[in-house]
């Protein structure tokens, strides 16, 4: 199991993990407590995983350059 | 020019022999240079590429030929900067220019404004050999390549700002899974493509992660599909180095499927399309929502079974637990079989006894009773009757006996008796006194015989006649090594003993240890 805390994983993190720990569930050869903490952890993890797929919202945005052609800002760019 | 031949020829003809004019050297390199630049003032020439140099300057010198002959050519500096292809050695090209001499030297050249390749297979030709060239560099290895972040948080586009690219990108993007895209404007054709495009790649990676300006975390470098001369950009090895460069991992999506430019083959993945860069860049959100969905399903049926099995094996086992109540069952069948016999066993045995007291009771009755003590009573009468003539009878008997003995007791005989056994005493007496008095002198004797023999053969005796023993701590001394060894020696005579006051020098140790020597 990894180390990160579960509300620092990224949504690939924390969806692995949640594979690993709904394998071990399933595997049925975990004791009943240790099933008990394996299904706390996938659900933490199940709700980090929904966090990060509801956080997806849609914001564009143009870098409006200098004379030099160097990033100078951003504006927003709406109508694409 | 027809004019000055004729109007020289009719003047100076007598002199030499025809009508010949005579001209300076600056004249002729004038009127050379007049009619080449008035003959050559725009032309178009085809050939390859030779030696190019590149000075400070910033103008470009180079040699354009074929298989037989050479011009020299020139770029000027402010032409140079705008041209579309960069001039390369071996690259076959179609020049535009004027020509123009160059007096002081004898020389004439080309001022090319426009450079162009000369067909699509030229331009193939000079990508084939970059690719080379940058293979060779390891660029292309698979091991330089980086996996895509599964699910970035910002993805920078470098494309055109308008037109159908970025729509496609952000279209697909929505469908999928809405990010915060950072689009860098660029143009996708022509001169500046090239430096723009590495200018936004180098500057995306500048960015800081949660800055202003947050750093993406992947790149779509993208353009709609065009001629081989218009996706040109894309094959400038400037960009290619810069998108190896990128630390930022990089879709490159120029063209169509089929076109294929050299940033494709540096960057991490390769688009098809501007479309299906999109596809790369972000998974489908609605099928993760159902995936997680799927764990969560698979989560609970793991736990409801993982309890489930427990439950079923704990039902199972208590199944093959007997029951309490079969335990005791046949226990408390007998407690009822027993709890019902006792009373009536009870009753029979109360009868039983009650049987045996009845048949006692029947036995006991009063006048039998009276019977019996009657009974007793007239043998008891009978017994007391005997009882006081027996008394005197045995009385008389004894007083009988005891006068008949006393009869028979007299003093004198007794008197008798013990003088004749004090007689034998006093002769015993006598000898035993005689045989103890014998036997001691006897002992005495012998004893002071064997004293004698003791004191004869002691060494006291010698000591009187001369002899002395020395001791030393351990006992007797009777070897001179002992005594030498010995830390006290002591002297005995036969009126006691001495112990040297001291100890005999080392020369008095040679001798052998004499009596006579110690004193």
């Amino acid at each position: 199991m990894s180390d990160t805390p579960v509300n620092e994983m990224s949504f690939e993190q924390a969806m692995g993990e949640l594979e690993a720990v709904v394998g071990q569930l399933e595997s049925g050869d975990v004791e009943l407590e240790a099933s008990i903490k394996l299904y706390e952890r996938g659900a933490a993890l199940k709700k980090r995983c929904e966090e990060k797929l509801k956080d997806a919202e849609e914001k564009v945005a143009a870098i409006t350059l200098d004379e030099a052609g160097e990033a100078k800002g951003t504006t927003p760019v709406e109508g694409l | 020019m027809s004019d000055l031949f004729e109007e020289d020829g009719d003047e100076s003809a007598p002199e030499s022999g025809g009508n010949a004019p005579e001209f300076t050297v600056s004249e002729l390199s004038g009127a050379i240079k007049r009619v080449i630049e008035g003959e050559f003032a725009r032309v178009r020439v085809r050939g390859e590429i030779g030696r190019v140099s590149l000075p400070r300057s910033g103008h470009v010198y180079l040699d354009l030929k074929d298989e037989r002959n050479v011009i020299s050519g020139v770029i000027w500096k402010g032409v140079a900067a705008r041209l579309a292809t960069q001039p390369e050695e071996g690259l076959e090209v179609i020049a535009v220019g004027r020509l123009t001499t160059f007096g002081g030297q004898s020389k004439y050249q080309i001022v090319i404004e426009d450079i162009r390749p000369a067909g699509v297979g030229a331009l193939m030709a000079m990508l084939e050999k970059r690719k080379k060239a940058l293979e060779a560099e390891g660029l292309f290895a698979s091991e330089r390549k980086r996996p895509l972040p599964y699910l970035p948080e910002v993805i920078g586009v470098i494309t055109s700002p308008s037109g159908a690219v970025i729509r496609d990108i952000l279209h697909r993007l929505r469908d999928r899974f809405p990010r915060k895209v950072l689009i860098w404007p660029v143009a996708v054709q022509g001169e500046k493509c090239a430096a723009e495009v590495v200018r936004a790649i180098e500057g995306f990676n500048r960015f800081e992660k949660g800055g202003a300006m947050p750093r993406p975390d992947l790149l779509i470098v993208a353009r709609g599909g065009g001629s081989i001369e218009d996706l040109w950009g894309f094959n400038e090895e400037i960009v290619a180095r810069a998108a190896a460069a990128s630390d930022i991992p990089l879709i490159s999506a120029v063209g169509h499927e089929t076109d294929t430019t050299l940033i494709d083959f540096v960057s991490d993945r390769r688009a098809p399309t501007p479309t299906a860069a999109a596809e790369l860049a972000v998974p489908v959100r609605l099928e993760l929502l159902a995936w997680v969905d799927g764990q969560d399903a698979r989560l609970t049926r793991g736990m409801t079974q993982a309890i489930g099995v427990r439950r079923q094996r704990l039902a199972d086992l208590a199944r093959a637990l007997p029951k309490p109540a079969s335990l005791v069952a046949s226990a408390a069948q007998r407690l009822d079989i027993w709890g019902e016999r006792l009373p009536k066993a009870l009753i029979a045995a109360a009868q039983r006894k009650r049987l045996r007291l009845a048949d006692a009771a029947g036995l006991l009755r009063p006048a039998a009773l009276a019977r019996a003590m009657r009974d007793r009573r007239d043998r008891l009468r009978i017994a007391a009757g005997r009882l006081a003539p027996g008394l005197r009878r045995a009385t008389r008997d004894r007083q009988r006996e005891l006068e008949r003995q006393l009869g028979r007791l007299r003093v004198s005989v007794l008197q008798r008796d013990v003088a004749r056994h004090r007689d034998a005493f006093d002769q015993l007496a006598t000898r035993l006194a005689h045989a103890g008095t014998a036997q001691v002198m006897g002992w005495n004797t012998r004893l002071e015989a064997l004293e004698r023999l003791r004191q004869t053969l002691g060494y006291r005796e010698t000591l009187k006649r001369g002899y002395a023993v020395v001791h030393g701590e351990d006992g007797v001394i009777t070897t001179r090594k002992a005594a030498e060894a010995a830390r006290s020696l002591e002297i005995e005579f036969a009126d006691g003993r001495l112990k040297p006051t001291q100890r005999p020098a080392r020369r008095a140790t040679e001798k052998p240890p004499e009596q006579g020597s110690l004193f």
